[in-house]
């Protein structure tokens, strides 16, 4: 039973709130020998691994450091170029750490923003009348809940496969929205939730559902 | 328990295949292949935000999504065809399903049939025959009595 993200997006499309809270950290760190088995490629300034899983190590992995050395883009801490350190052969053998790229703010967003269109999508193309847009997703790591409210904020929950109860989990957001974000003066609508006890309280139901995983929150 | 209608996609997008069964909405495009490119690009941006949001690594990735009224049940061979079966809520897992799908009835009668041109859409009768008869006698595939 995992909750692993929360995202909220206003009516336009727009995220207005995220929090991570149970997010499995994957890294491999490995030394190899010249010549380099896995096939490298620049994408969106990271260097990701484009052929060869082996041991841990999967394709769209970034390289996370070399040598205890960590990366910044495609470039290391003491500003040497990436790719041209793992095509250098006086530097083997190397070890370097792969990892799962973190999402950052920026593609949080652009993928908050694009659930908001997939949402509209999937009701259009219904084969029955009157659906509503995407409720939940299933992949076979997790899943997404979606429960959009009458004014048209959703809020989007991630989940592994078994944790139950969701549904009363995404009503009670909405409840702790409408108390600690709409009531706050200083909180002007559609715009980012930086709302201290909407924070606290999000977290604490999020917990509980998490402990329980019944709807008794 | 019911079945709505199938898509089948290559790997370019092509609508190879389209079927319905008990459809009670079109969606309000005019032509059908617009329809077609709508839902290609819906579950081909399914993929990659799934893909980018995911927590841990993928496997299989994307499978369905249920909104209030159905549930969109997708399966990705290898090499890029593209299932995606339509059904009611009450539906579980059907991935064995659209893999029988695509090897007994897409394999055998459209890859073994030397006449049908691969990445076109499919002409062949006796694919169709089969299709139907196959998705008729799903245990899924039950029609409503209202």
């Amino acid at each position: 039973m995992t909750i692993h993200s929360v995202f909220v997006v206003n009516r336009a499309g727009g995220l207005i709130y995220q929090y991570d809270h149970n997010m499995p950290k994957i890294e491999v760190e490995k030394t190899f020998s010249y010549p380099l088995e896995l096939v490298l490629k620049l994408l969106d300034e990271k260097v990701v691994v484009a052929f060869g899983q082996r041991d841990g190590v999967k394709v769209g992995h970034t390289v996370l450091g070399i040598n205890g050395l960590s990366a910044s883009g495609r470039q290391l801490e003491d500003g040497r170029d990436i790719l041209e350190t793992i095509a250098d052969e006086d530097n083997y053998p190397i070890a370097i750490k792969f990892g799962r790229p973190k999402l950052t703010v920026n593609e949080k967003i652009m993928l908050a923003s694009m659930f908001h269109s997939l949402f509209a999508i999937g009701s259009q193309l219904s084969p029955e009348p009157h659906s509503s847009g995407i409720e939940v997703l299933e992949t076979d790591v997790f899943k997404l809940h979606c429960f959009q409210t009458m004014t048209g904020i959703k809020f989007i929950v991630l989940t592994d496969l078994r944790q139950g109860a969701v549904d009363g989990l995404l009503k009670k957001l909405y409840e702790v929205y409408s108390d600690f974000a709409l009531k706050n003066p200083f909180y002007s609508i559609d715009m980012p939730i930086r709302c201290e006890l909407f924070e606290q309280n999000l977290q604490s139901a999020i917990e509980q559902a998490e402990r329980t995983g019944i709807s008794n929150i | 328990m019911t079945v709505f209608n199938l898509y089948i996609f290559d790997r370019n997008g092509t609508c190879l295949y389209y079927v319905e069964w008990n459809r009670k909405k079109h969606s309000g495009i005019a032509s059908q292949e617009e329809e077609f490119k709508l839902m290609y690009g819906m579950i081909f941006s399914i993929k990659s935000f799934v893909n980018r949001i995911s927590p841990s690594d993928l496997k299989d990735g994307f499978s369905s999504f249920k909104t209030s009224r159905y549930k969109c049940n997708f399966y990705e061979t290898p090499s890029g065809l593209k299932f995606i079966l339509n059904t009611d809520l009450n539906v579980g897992n059907i991935r064995d399903v659209l893999h029988q799908l695509y090897s007994n009835i897409y394999v055998e009668y459209v890859v073994k049939n030397p006449l049908c041109e691969l990445g076109q859409p499919i002409k062949s009768d006796l694919f169709k025959t089969k299709l139907d008869e196959y998705v008729r006698n799903l245990p899924i595939f039950a029609t409503k009595t209202n």
